[in-house]
C-alpha cells in the first residue's frame, strides 16, 4: 500500500520504520496496561537501533566501494569485535578475548580464504564481506554458546571435576565431558538451521537474492552452501575455543581456578 | 612451642603457643612448614607447621569456617599455598607432578562424586589415568575393604549414601596412596550410614596401617578415630597432641 503514496526509496524506507515502530511501541502499550513499564527503555533501545544501523550502512556504502584489498581489514575488524562480544559469554575465565578472537580468526577466517580461493564466495567486496560477515556473525555467535555453557557446567560440576584432579586424571581429562557437552549444545541452532531450511524458514539472503531477481532455484542453493558455510566455521570456531578455554581454567599446578564465588 | 622436628625460627610474637603432648616417635610421612593461604586478604591458612607420622591417623578438628577444608585442599595440593610448603616424605611437594602427588595423598570428599557408569569403572578411573588396568581380583579385594563385596557391576544410581561414600573411599584405595586425605567423610550421611562409613575407615587405617588426616567437625568421630588431634581456630594451629589430651583439655 505505502508503494502507491511514496516513489522515493528513502521515504518509503522511512514510512516502513514508522509503521514497524509502532507495532513495537503498540506491544509496549499492552504491557503498560499490565503494569510491566518498558517505555523509556524501548524507546531509547529504537532510537538507537536506527541511528546505529543507518550510521554503519552509510559507512558501509562508502568501503564496498573501495579496492578488494579493503575486504580483508573490514572481515580482521570484524573479528576482533566478535571476539570482544561472545568474550563476554565467558565472565572470570582468563583469556577469553584472546580465546575468542583467536578461535573466530581460525573457524571463520580459514573457511572464508577456502571459499574464496575455491570460488565459492566471489572476492568482489559487495559479496565477499557481506558473506564473511554472515560466517563471522554466526561463530561469534556460536562461540558465546560454547564459552557459557562451558563456563556454566564447569562451575556446576566443580566437585566432580576436582575428584578427578585428586585421583590423578590431569586437567584435560578432568573436563572432557563438559568440552564435549559445549561444543555439542553450541551447535545446535547451526545444525537446526540446516535442518529446517525452507520449511520452517526462508533465510535472509535467499529471500535479498530473490528479491534482487536471481533465479529461485540458484537462490535455493547458494542458500544452502552459506548455511553450509555457516555450519563448518562454526563448528571449527566452536572446537578450537573449547580446546583453548579448556587450558585456560587450570593453573600450572593443575588446580581449578574457575570457582563460584572466585 | 612448634612441634617437634621443626625448627623456631619463624616463630614471632604473635605466634599461638601450641601444646605438643606427644613428640612423634617415627619418621613424618607429611610435614607442612608454615603452610598459609590468603585469598583476597582473607586468611584461610595461616603458618600452619605439623607432621604426619606413618601409619597414624591425625584429626583436624574446629568450628566451621575454621579453615580445616582449605587445609586438607592444600595438601592435595588443589589449592596453591601463598605461604610455606609441605614436605612428602621430605621431598617439597612442589617438586613432585600434581599428577603424582594426589596419586600419592588421595583425597575423599564430603560428597562421592562419584562418575556416571558401575561402581567398578569407578574404581578403574585412577589407575587408568597412569595407564594401568585394575584386575579383577584387585576390584574384588579393594571392594571387599570397604565392605562391599559384590557390588562391582552395580550402577551407581542405586547405591545408598552411605554405600557410595564407601565406594568413593575404594576408589581413592585404588591409587594405593601412602596417606589417605578424608574431608568431613561422614558429615552429608544418615546417623546409619555414618556409622558403616566410620566403622570402614576404622577398618582401613588402624587394621591396614594407612596413614590418614581426617578432617571433622565431629569431635566424638574425631576421639574414636584419630591418635592425634590438630585443632584450627581462624586458620591457625591453636592445638596439637594427642587425642584424649587435646580434647579433654
Amino acid at each position: 500500500m505505502l508503494k502507491y503514496f511514496s516513489s522515493n526509496q528513502l521515504y518509503l524506507g522511512l514510512e516502513q520504520a514508522l509503521i514497524a515502530a509502532s507495532a513495537a511501541m503498540l506491544v509496549v502499550l499492552l504491557a503498560r496496561k499490565r503494569g510491566i513499564h518498558l517505555e523509556s527503555e524501548t524507546l531509547i533501545a529504537m532510537v538507537r537501533g536506527i541511528i546505529q544501523i543507518v550510521a554503519v550502512g552509510s559507512i558501509l556504502l562508502l568501503l564496498l566501494r573501495g579496492p578488494r584489498w579493503t575486504s580483508g581489514f573490514l572481515l580482521a575488524g570484524m573479528i576482533i569485535a566478535a571476539g570482544a562480544t561472545s568474550a563476554r559469554r565467558a565472565k572470570g575465565i582468563p583469556d577469553a578475548f584472546r580465546v575468542s578472537a583467536c578461535s573466530i580468526a581460525f573457524g571463520a577466517g580459514s573457511v572464508i580464504a577456502l571459499m574464496t580461493w575455491l570460488g565459492v564466495i566471489d572476492t568482489a567486496i559487495t559479496s565477499l564481506v557481506p558473506v564473511g560477515s554472515m560466517l563471522i556473525a554466526n561463530s561469534m555467535n556460536v562461540n558465546g554458546l560454547a564459552l557459557n555453557r562451558f563456563r556454566s557446567d564447569v562451575l556446576a560440576h566443580v566437585g566432580e571435576i576436582e575428584t578427578a584432579l585428586a585421583l590423578g586424571a590431569d586437567a584435560k581429562n578432568s573436563v572432557s565431558p563438559y568440552v564435549q557437552a559445549s561444543f555439542e549444545a553450541s551447535l545446535i541452532p547451526a545444525i537446526d538451521s540446516l535442518r529446517s531450511l525452507g520449511i520452517v524458514w526462508i533465510p535472509g539472503l535467499m529471500a535479498g537474492m530473490l528479491l534482487s531477481g536471481a533465479r529461485p532455484v540458484y537462490a535455493a542453493i547458494y542458500q544452502f552452501v552459506v548455511l553450509a558455510m555457516i555450519f563448518a566455521a562454526s563448528g571449527l570456531t566452536s572446537l578450537v575455543s573449547t580446546l583453548l578455554i579448556r587450558d585456560r581454567i587450570f593453573t600450572a599446578a593443575q588446580q581449578l581456578s574457575l570457582q563460584p564465588g572466585r | 612451642m612448634l612441634p617437634v622436628g621443626e625448627s623456631n625460627e619463624k616463630q614471632d610474637e604473635n605466634s599461638v603457643d601450641i601444646p605438643v603432648t606427644s613428640p612423634p616417635t617415627s619418621d613424618p610421612i607429611l610435614r607442612t612448614q608454615h603452610l598459609g593461604r590468603i585469598v583476597k586478604e582473607k586468611v584461610l591458612v595461616e603458618d600452619a607447621t605439623f607432621e604426619v607420622r606413618t601409619g597414624e591417623v591425625l584429626a583436624i578438628v574446629g568450628p566451621s569456617g575454621s579453615g580445616k577444608s582449605s587445609l586438607l585442599r592444600l595438601l592435595n595440593r588443589l589449592d596453591e599455598p601463598t605461604n610455606g610448603t609441605v614436605y612428602v616424605e621430605a621431598t617439597d611437594y612442589r617438586q613432585i607432578a600434581p599428577r603424582d602427588l594426589r596419586r600419592k595423598l588421595g583425597m575423599v570428599n564430603q560428597r562421592p562424586h562419584l562418575f556416571p557408569g558401575t561402581v567398578e569403572q569407578n574404581l578403574r578411573f585412577g589407575p587408568l589415568q597412569r595407564g594401568e588396568s585394575l584386575s579383577q581380583d584387585s576390584i574384588e579385594h579393594l571392594l571387599a575393604r570397604v565392605g562391599l563385596k559384590g557390588y562391582a557391576t552395580r550402577n551407581i544410581a542405586n547405591l545408598s549414601g552411605g554405600e557410595a561414600q564407601r565406594v568413593s573411599v575404594a576408589r581413592t584405595l585404588a591409587n594405593s596412596p601412602l596417606v589417605l586425605l578424608l574431608d568431613e567423610p561422614t558429615s552429608a550421611l544418615d546417623e546409619t550410614s555414618k556409622l558403616e562409613v566410620e566403622s570402614c575407615i576404622q577398618k582401613i587405617v588402624h587394621d591396614q596401617g594407612l596413614t590418614c588426616v581426617l578432617v571433622t567437625h565431629d569431635t566424638a568421630q574425631a576421639a574414636r578415630l584419630a591418635e592425634r588431634v590438630l585443632v584450627l581456630a581462624a586458620g591457625r594451629i591453636v592445638r596439637l597432641g594427642r587425642t584424649n589430651e587435646v580434647l579433654h583439655a
